[in-house]
């Protein structure tokens, strides 16, 4: 359930409003939900509202998580 | 649209108001009102011999051969959208319909049906861009009708038209004919239509320059024939999109599909806006784009012939036809597991969840 | 499209998927119920089951408000819009699911009801305010995530001062369904305890944060990782959740760190608890009557409360006898136990709340299963 998209601030409005961008696409969004959003923030929208702000630094880490999972072979013993 | 032949200027007084006049119930009753339109629209717009002769029915000299014939009836929401109008789209409907049995197509017939105080202006739009793409793909419209109803009781304008055209002889295109290790191949990118009708909706609310494909495809495909007579079937998967258009030839051939995600050409916005509605491009209508299947050994010079027309710069080959007895098309993804693709359950709305 | 198509990437999907198989002992059988519609809908649109090996069960749990909402709660809606002088504004999710007697709000509306699909609250919000003589209805559904949104459309509601509107509540709460799920006899009975762990809710949790599962881990000793609804995200988090149950861990992990902190956000739990306050109980569909479970509008609020305004009160429907459905949400059957599947329950015509969404259990399986099985004789 909930279907959300992180998307970037492109603009600020007034009234707690945003426009996002997500590849070409513009969207006017309410921010009333979220505190210190600025331009150039990704933010999960779902219904037209940012729910939540995304930490790049977080979203780094778990690709190179990732990355790091598919790597370890040694310290496992299978059966 | 039968015309009185003789045309003079000052024939119905004073003449149509384009500008501030709007479409009465009398536009539709047979009477000099209704004359007035045909004269000073519709002929004028649509011009060609046939019209001009005022009959009600179009008296035709055809080439010799088989004869495709289809109709179509056009309703969309909003009537002028990017990259195309109720007009055009009706025009290249039905041309695409006739040209995906191979044929030329040669002629067309439309049919209006009008809603009260719809304004003249819109409706000079719509035959002019009608007229302009009939022109441009070298068809007639050579026989025509218009209804009037009462306002609240129609959608602004809704058109039919229906086309006939010749199959060149010994071509055999159809949906029955997909056979197993058969390519199936596209002319370009997926969704692009239902996009921009969407980012016109007012409900929707978003912002995104993609324009409706709608285009005549009849050019293209004499380019393919000619390249390769062997193809198996064309179609052109307008409502309920590519997906739907797989199932239906999976249906009839008595076979299943095999697609590649990846290999799906996707424009970027097209993609971002079903991924804000949650919406399946696969199943988001085009108006300009045609599926077609055709055996292995001929799939490079077909993907040659087509991405060196203008219609086909991106053209890609998109999958291939299995032996499958319940005649599901699948789908390899790009993430690397397979899914089915299957029929739509109803109509594909926008979802949160 | 940053921040996603990275975690849809085929090549680090392979890695994790090897590492799955590596790390997936072959002696056991390991389910995991994810929780939510959205981790459903990433596996079976991106086939991310075929990554997995055999002896990993994805149960796919109650977490999709559409198949959820019961049909009675349908059936005040409907018989909402059928008043004159009301339009009912609602999300496009809701418009196909059949109510009593099989009728939808798209029926209704074809048969003249005011109906509108709406993008956002907000959305219904600005067509009461433009339309001051009708009465707008927001038919409000969904998760802790869509929640937030009605309670500002409310308090915009009452800043200005709007009678034309009010929000027909069915926000429901996500850990409420977990512990209902974890607490009947059939899952907590020792023995035939069907599932090991826990994909957890990612946007919910964005919402409500990753504190709210840790009661789980601790008191049902089973393990829970909040997760992305990328489908990387969820390979990754069922490989989290495989090295817990290796080494007899139940604990809270958080995968989707991207977006969920432990206590989530503040703000928007702070606006809910402004405008919302619990019901004593409310009946699920496919899990019956939960206590605790869902939100009702406070009395500060009433005014906006169309349940209040409009006099509504709720008869419960009559499910099909033979529906499986809360079996099924449990992990207890599988859709192809239940009599009715794929027979007189098919997505065109569902009975049971598993099959009215594409995201439900029956319905994914539908489309996906079937053709494992017809793959399977072939």
């Amino acid at each position: 359930m909930c279907l959300a998209i992180p998307a970037r601030v492109t603009r600020m409005l007034d009234d707690d409003c945003a426009i996002i961008e997500l590849d070409g696409v513009q969207k006017e969004i309410s921010l009333a939900l979220v505190d210190d959003v600025a331009v150039g923030d990704y933010v999960i929208v779902h219904v037209g509202y940012a729910l939540g702000k995304l930490d790049p630094a977080e979203a780094q880490k778990t690709l190179e998580l990732v990355r790091a999972m598919s790597l370890v072979t040694d310290d496992t013993t299978p059966l | 649209m039968s015309a009185p032949q003789a045309r003079t200027k000052r024939k119905f007084g004073r003449p149509l108001n384009f500008k501030r006049g709007v479409i009465e119930l009398s536009h539709g009753s047979g009477g000099r009102a209704m004359a007035q339109l045909i004269d000073e629209l519709f002929t004028r717009s649509l011009s060609n011999p046939w019209l001009e002769q005022g009959n009600d029915q179009a008296c035709l000299e055809l080439p010799a051969g088989r004869v495709a014939m289809t109709t179509d009836s056009y309703v969309i929401s909003p009537l002028f959208f990017p990259g195309g109008d109720i007009g055009s789209l009706a025009v290249h409907g039905t041309i695409n319909d006739i040209a995906m049995s191979g044929a030329r197509p040669l002629h067309l017939s439309a049919g209006f049906i009008l809603e009260a105080g719809f304004p003249l202006r819109d409706l000079r739009r719509i035959v002019d861009s009608m007229a302009a793409a009939a022109r441009a793909a070298e068809v007639a419209v050579v026989t025509g009708d218009t209804k009037v109803v009462e306002r609240g009781k129609a959608d602004g304008v809704f058109i039919n038209t229906s086309g006939i055209g010749v199959v060149p002889e010994g071509l055999q295109l159809s949906g029955n004919l997909a056979r197993p290790g058969d390519r199936i191949l596209i002319n370009g990118t997926i969704g692009d239509h239902g996009v921009a009708v969407m980012s016109k909706r007012a409900e929707l609310d978003f912002e995104v320059s993609v324009e409706s494909d709608s285009a005549a495809l009849h050019d293209l495909v004499r380019v393919m024939v000619s390249a390769v007579p062997q193809m198996r079937c064309l179609r052109d998967p307008t409502r309920g999109g590519v997906a739907t258009t797989l199932n239906e030839i999976a249906r009839q051939s008595g076979v299943g599909m095999t697609l590649e995600e990846a290999a799906i050409p996707i424009k970027p916005e097209v993609a971002a806006v079903c991924e804000l509605l949650g919406l399946d491009p696969l199943y988001v209508a085009n108006e300009g784009k045609l599926i077609a299947i055709c055996p292995p050994q001929y799939a490079q010079a077909l993907l040659t012939a087509m991405t060196r027309h203008p219609l086909g710069r991106r053209s890609a080959v998109i999958g291939e036809v299995a032996a499958d007895q319940p005649h599901f098309v699948r789908m390899h993804t790009a993430f690397g597991g397979s899914r089915v693709v299957d029929w739509l359950s109803g109509e594909q709305l926008p979802r949160i969840c | 499209m940053k921040y996603i198509d990275e975690y849809r990437d085929g090549v680090a999907a392979r890695g994790v998927a090897e590492q799955i198989i590596l790390e997936a002992k072959p002696d056991r059988v390991y389910n995991l119920m994810e929780f939510c519609g959205g981790h459903t809908h990433a596996i079976y649109r991106y086939g991310v089951q075929d990554l997995l090996p055999d002896n990993v069960n994805m149960i796919h749990g109650p977490g999709c408000p559409v198949c959820v909402l019961p049909i009675g709660r349908l059936d005040m809606a409907l018989s909402l819009a059928d008043r004159d002088g009301i339009t009912v504004c609602t999300y496009g999710d809701m418009l196909r699911v059949p109510g009593s007697g099989g009728r939808s709000l798209l029926q209704a509306k074809a048969e003249g009801a005011d109906i509108r699909m709406v993008y956002s609250a907000a959305d219904a919000l600005k067509l009461a305010r433009q339309h001051r003589e009708q009465q707008v209805v927001f038919f409000a559904i969904g998760f802790e995530t869509t929640t937030p949104p009605t309670a500002v459309a409310i308090q915009g509601a009452q800043a200005q001062d709007l009678d034309n509107f009010t929000v027909f509540c069915n926000h429901v709460l996500t850990p409420s369904a977990i512990a209902n799920i974890l607490e009947s006899p059939d899952v907590r009975e020792l023995g035939t305890v069907p599932i090991d762990g826990f994909l957890g809710p990612a946007h919910v949790s964005v919402v409500i944060g990753s504190q709210p599962y840790e009661f789980f881990a601790r008191e049902y000793h089973k393990p829970v990782i909040i997760s992305g609804f990328e489908p990387l995200d969820v390979l990754q988090s069922i490989l989290m959740l495989i090295r817990q149950l290796n080494c007899g861990r139940a604990e809270v992990e958080n995968q989707y760190i991207r977006a969920v902190s432990r206590h989530g956000n503040l703000k928007a739990k702070r606006m809910v608890a402004e405008v919302f306050e619990l019901r004593r109980q409310f009946e699920w569909r496919g899990l019956g009557v939960v206590p605790y479970s869902a939100l009702r509008i406070k009395n500060r609020f009433a005014k906006f409360d169309a349940e209040v305004r409009f006099d509504l009160s709720y008869t419960p429907a009559k499910e099909h006898n033979g529906c499986e459905c809360g079996a099924i949400l449990r992990g207890v059957l599988q859709p192809i136990d239940c009599k009715l599947f794929g027979t007189a329950c098919t997505p065109e015509t569902p009975m049971g709340s598993c099959m009215v969404s594409s995201e439900g259990a029956c319905a994914a399986h539908y489309i996906y299963g079937r053709y494992q099985a017809a793959a399977g004789t072939a």
